[in-house]
């Protein structure tokens, strides 16, 4: 395992045998508590650090491997965190629990309505935007810049008020009648395709995330995601908002680890219909989509944008989002008595 | 009025009156059972072969490229057979990868040059033309058609040649409103498109193909199946007449290695594939990491749910449409018949009286229901499934026709006493080869209808309305014909889901597959 | 709550199978043999306020000897008159095989009193009809009152004695071939010897798919109990390419044992004339002018 290939830079990595990966060394790092006190002044009171674990059916989970990586980040304001923080690696088997979750959610989250969907993705708005400035905190730590740190989360609730009102206005947009030459009525719905294997880009990382997992689930679908390993602990903590939010378990579904671990297991396994990966690594957006051949995937690959395109109103959201995860049902019956 | 001492006293009591009085039952069901119609030869129809004598067919075709007729660089050429008769109707130019590259440069330039700056109501009327130079030909077309891939001629001439001709119009009107189409969302053509088609609706699969990709601008080469390529060298012809911009679309012939050199050549933006799921899979691995856009329209299996409550003469015939239609060379083929246990005796029963009618042979003949199969490679193939079905212990029958002694034929034929297991009812076979299972409860029907890694098309057949929304939501299906079957039409999406391929041919939803919508 | 239930059918699928069946290519020899059965299976019809005994007896010469030119065509199956010139008709055919139909129950609306339509019927067996046509109540069908249909025909069926009956379901008046369907049933369960699809009087009288919808009604009586009804088209059918697609819907539906004057006749007037044309130009290979036939 060792000696895999590395793209972040701000990423340390530890593999099972406690190795640290290069690329790690020279982070600021820092926060409100003094962690070597004076002897002579009142004892400081010990912090209770997060333990951060992934997302998965709707609950907090490590690795089933035991494996993690680190990251390090500058604390900022009422920051506990350590200066190294552990955080699960998604192994093979994680992203086989994660799928099988997100498949036996599909059924009952494509069957409510899409007013409902619309509800519950409005209710995370209200969640994420009372937890903003934990949200814009996180990402500074996690190395965004803080000005690119506000208008990301600003713009990151502002997208899921987008999707939440998207949810029931996507049959009116891509639906159509079909005027056959014929006694019969036809029409064609828009359905979703099923579990969807998103891998985040790396940045904007809570944008980033937002973005590309919303768009999968308004419409019906479920999802599996892996959040950039530049900054996991922003991810974990938008999953604390999905955990309070009413989205039901299984529909959203966060592994953190490396895309280039994550990225061929989800390509390659039959029960994820649609792939939406962002990577930076080109001959591994190749290799995601010769391994999603293998079962038809919709494989859909990308490589890094800038935080203008992700901020974007007309590109960084819309319809083109919502197609690519969508199937088209047309149906047939005859008109007549 | 409830007595429940009572009833358990009558149910544990065997009742000899009641056994006596189901015997009685069931020897009357076995006798009118063994009742027959007969379809014999009482009133026998004469032949009444469609004339081929106007039709002239050129003893060698070359390539189509840039607006000209070019010889193969390979200079060989390959006999196109009738699978009706096994004589050669004509010689074929066989491309290889340097002809392919002379096609995509032609089509290229012709995409620089003309094309892709021409105003879409410009490019609408030669797509218009073509439309209506295919109706002028339609006798002759149907004729080739039939004569080249073995189907019968009321189909040729009824669906193949008609929804061609009607593709071409329903996309010639698309090209001057794609700024409507998708909400104000600016989109342009892609570039060039590669297009490789299969041999069961020849033509129709290259207007499928050819008509949104000109109408959104693109430029095209297509290569036709080497089973069947000479439709497709006529709508070369015609499309030469309608004096279309030299390169716009070119048509190469050959076989796998062909089709492959196109997909794969590096000035190809779009790839277009219609054929089997194994081939789709090889282009999708061949190009990723390309940039290409693909779409694929691959293999199926089918599920025709008849529930008991379904207007069953109707539902009989929508089978044998669904099935038998081309032979079952149709990927969107019922074949598999999913029917309630309830109704499954009276409808295998109506099945076999209705088989007896079918008309099997030449398929020139205007009353033949049943053509020949297309190539003898298809026929061993159907042969090897039929057997395995055969030795997995289903029941096997096959319409009462005589087949012809020269020729590659099949008879119609069903499987009963079959299961979910069986090859046959999970492999395609793409014949006319039916697999019959039962059900008892509705949820039962869906989750037999979606085992199977396909999910191009499915049949619903009840007379509840509210049913049929009920199971058309939950079948993972992308054409769903609820009391009817095979259907088509330019204005009406098709294509799979799962397996059976992504993209969507057809409608508004068939132009994104030719434009790249901002 | 109607206890009588028949299958529902699927109208855009029937008509489809009937357009289908339209299209087979009846050539040569097989029109010829099509176009002469197609005689044998005439009730030449002539049911109008302005009958006389002379149009009876013409029409009667012209049912046994359709042209005198060509002595192999067959004669028609019966004439199809109203009960008045059922003795006359007798008359005029004795000798041949040409049976005499005669309308009754109150043709064509059937709305008298049941005693009136069963006079109607006695009487006209008593002058000699062969087979009797009725009319069912389709008020009473409309309405839900399916017993009251059932007790008619049957009553009929009995009035009947020796007379085979053909029940006229009127399927012009009926709505949908769902009521088709059921009528269908119902008159073959309460006693119908054959069943009918019109009066001639409402438009659309048959059509290919309406003969479609009872033909199906009658092969379920068969597979359930061997017992073959027969089947008559009338009204509408004027032209021998008409006949031939009716004799193909037959042949194709239930097979060889129908297709005989036995199990299907054509309800016709002007049928027969066009199909003579097309016999000549069969025979001539001229097409032929409609002032040669005689319009008796």
């Amino acid at each position: 395992m060792a000696g895999e290939k590395k793209t972040a830079t701000s990423v340390t990595g530890r593999d099972d045998d406690g190795t640290t990966l290069p690329g790690s060394a020279g982070l600021p790092r820092g926060g409100p508590i003094a962690r070597h006190a004076d002897s002579e002044a009142p004892a400081p009171r010990v912090t209770v650090n997060k333990a951060y674990k992934m997302y998965v059916g709707g609950a907090f989970v490590r690795s089933e491997s035991g494996r993690y990586f680190q990251v390090r980040g500058s604390a900022v304001g009422h920051d506990t965190d350590p200066p190294t923080v552990n955080v699960p690696r998604a192994s093979r088997k994680d992203v086989r629990d994660a799928v099988l979750v997100a498949h036996n959610a599909k059924v009952s989250w494509a069957a409510r309505t899409p007013f409902n969907r619309g509800q519950i993705l409005y209710r995370l708005a209200e969640v994420l935007e009372s937890r903003s400035s934990e949200l814009e905190a996180s990402l500074v730590r996690g190395g965004t810049d803080a000005d690119d740190a506000a208008a990301e989360v600003d713009a990151s609730i502002d997208r899921a008020v987008f999707y939440a009102g998207m949810a029931d206005k996507v049959s009116a947009l891509v639906a159509t009648h079909n005027p056959v030459s014929g006694p019969h009525f036809g029409f064609s719905i828009p359905e979703p395709m099923g579990v969807i294997g998103v891998i985040a880009p790396e940045k904007p990382t809570l944008l980033g995330l937002l973005s590309t997992v919303l768009p999968v689930v308004t419409t019906g679908n479920t999802a599996v995601a892996l959040a950039s390993e530049l900054d996991p602990r922003t991810a974990i903590l938008f999953c604390e908002c999905l955990a309070t939010s009413d989205f039901p378990g299984g529909v959203i579904n966060v592994l953190t680890g490396h895309p280039f671990e994550v990225a061929p297991i989800m390509a390659k396994h039959r029960e994820v219909t649609g792939i939406d990966a962002w990577l930076s690594d080109a001959e591994l957006r190749t290799q995601v989509e010769r391994l999603g051949a293998d079962s038809v995937k919709r494989a859909k690959t990308h490589a890094p944008r800038d935080l203008e395109f992700w901020l974007g109103e007309r590109q960084g959201q819309g319809i083109g989002w919502v197609e690519p995860f969508l199937e088209t049902k047309t149906v047939w019956h005859p008109v007549g008595l | 009025m409830t007595d429940p001492d009572r009833t358990d006293r009558a149910a544990d009591r065997p009742s000899s009156d009641l056994m006596k009085r189901e015997t009685a039952v069931e020897k009357a069901r076995q006798k009118t059972a063994a009742l027959a119609l007969e379809f014999g030869k009482a009133w026998e129809y004469a032949p009444a072969p469609e004339t081929p004598d106007h039709v002239k067919l050129e003893e060698r075709y070359q390539l189509f490229i840039g607006g000209k007729w070019m010889p193969p660089k390979s200079g060989k050429y390959f006999d196109t057979v009738s699978p009706s008769t096994e004589q050669t109707l004509a010689q074929v130019a066989e491309g290889n990868a340097e002809d392919v590259d002379r096609a995509v440069k032609a089509a290229r330039h012709a995409y620089d040059k003309y094309w892709g700056k021409m105003r879409g109501a410009e490019r609408a009327k030669y797509v218009f033309r073509i439309a209506r130079a295919l109706q002028e030909k339609a006798r002759e077309l149907a004729i080739v058609e039939t004569m080249d891939g073995g189907k019968p001629i009321k189909e040729s001439r009824d669906v193949d040649i008609p929804l061609a001709s009607a593709h071409f119009f329903y996309n010639a009107g698309w090209a001057d409103k794609l700024d409507y189409a998708f909400h104000g969302r600016k989109v342009r053509p892609l570039g060039v498109a590669g297009q490789v088609i299969p041999w069961n609706f020849p033509l129709l699969m290259a207007a499928w193909k050819i008509a949104p990709a000109i109408a959104c601008g693109n430029t095209v080469v297509l290569k036709p199946a080497e089973t069947t390529p000479l439709t497709a060298l006529l709508l070369a012809q015609i499309i030469e007449e309608a004096e279309l911009p030299p390169g716009v679309v070119n048509i190469v012939t050959g076989a796998g290695e062909t089709g492959a050199a196109l997909v794969g050549h590096p000035d190809v933006n779009k790839v277009a594939f219609t054929g089997s799921t194994d081939v789709g899979k090889k282009i999708q691995r061949a190009i990723a990491g390309s940039g290409k856009r693909l779409t694929l329209e691959l293999g199926g299996k089918a599920a025709n749910i008849v529930f008991a409550d379904a207007p069953l003469d109707q539902a009989v015939e929508g089978i044998v449409g669904g099935i038998y239609f081309n032979q079952g060379h149709v990927c969107c083929a019922g074949s598999r018949l999913l029917v309630e246990e309830s109704v499954h005796d009276i409808v295998v029963r109506k099945l076999k009286d209705r088989m007896a009618t079918l008309r099997l042979g030449d398929p020139l003949d205007k009353n033949t229901d049943v053509g020949a199969i297309n190539s003898r490679a298809q026929l061993e193939r159907i042969k090897e499934l039929v057997l395995s079905g055969e030795r997995e212990g289903a029941e096997r029958f096959s319409a009462p026709c005589e087949l012809p002694s020269k020729g590659f034929w099949f008879p119609p034929t069903f499987f009963t006493n079959a299961s979910q297991s069986c090859r046959i009812a999970r492999e395609e076979i793409f014949g006319p080869v039916l697999t019959i299972m039962t059900f008892r409860t509705p949820d039962e029907a869906i989750e037999k209808a979606n085992n199977t890694m396909y999910g191009l098309s499915a049949g619903i057949w009840t007379d509840k309305g509210s049913k049929i929304f009920h199971v058309a939501t939950r079948l993972q299906a992308g054409v769903i014909w609820a009391n009817t079957y095979n259907k088509f039409d330019p204005s009406s999406p098709f294509g799979g889901y799962k397996e059976s391929g992504f993209g969507r041919e057809g409608g508004r939803q068939g132009l994104a597959a030719y434009l790249e919508v901002q | 709550m109607p206890l009588f239930s028949a299958p529902a059918v699927n109208a855009v699928a029937v008509e489809e199978r009937a357009a289908a069946l339209a299209k087979r290519s009846i050539k040569k020899g097989a029109k010829v043999a099509g176009l002469k059965l197609s005689i044998s299976m005439m009730d030449l019809t002539t049911l109008e306020g302005k009958d006389t005994a002379g149009k009876v007896r013409q029409m009667c010469r012209k049912a046994v000897t359709p042209m005198d030119s060509d002595p192999t065509l067959p004669s028609c199956a019966a004439v199809c008159v109203y009960p008045n010139f059922v003795t006359i008709a007798k008359a005029a055919l004795e000798g041949s095989a040409v049976k005499v139909a005669s309308v009754a129950t109150a043709f064509p609306s059937g709305q008298s009193p049941i005693a009136v339509k069963l006079d109607d019927v006695r009487r006209a067996v008593e002058f000699g009809a062969d087979e009797i046509d009725m009319v069912i109540d389709r008020g009473a069908m409309l309405s839900g009152d399916y017993a009251k249909v059932f007790d008619e025909i049957a009553a009929t069926k009995e009035a009947c004695g020796p007379a085979h009956l053909k029940v006229i379901l009127e399927t012009g008046e009926l709505g949908s071939y769902d009521v088709v369907r059921k009528a269908s049933d119902l008159a073959i369960a309460a006693g119908a010897d054959f069943i009918k699809t019109s009066t001639g009087k409402i438009q659309p009288a048959a059509t290919p798919p309406v003969t479609l919808v009872m033909l199906e009604a009658i092969r379920d009586h068969f597979y359930q109990t061997g017992v073959r009804i027969g089947m008559k088209p009338a009204g509408g059918v004027r032209t021998a390419k008409q006949a031939l697609h009716y004799l193909v819907i037959v042949k194709e539906t239930l097979g060889d044992a129908w297709l005989t004057p036995d199990l299907f006749r054509f309800g016709a007037s002007a049928l027969l004339n066009d199909v003579l044309m097309q016999l000549e130009k069969e025979r001539t290979g001229n097409y032929q002018a409609s002032e040669d036939f005689s319009k008796d």
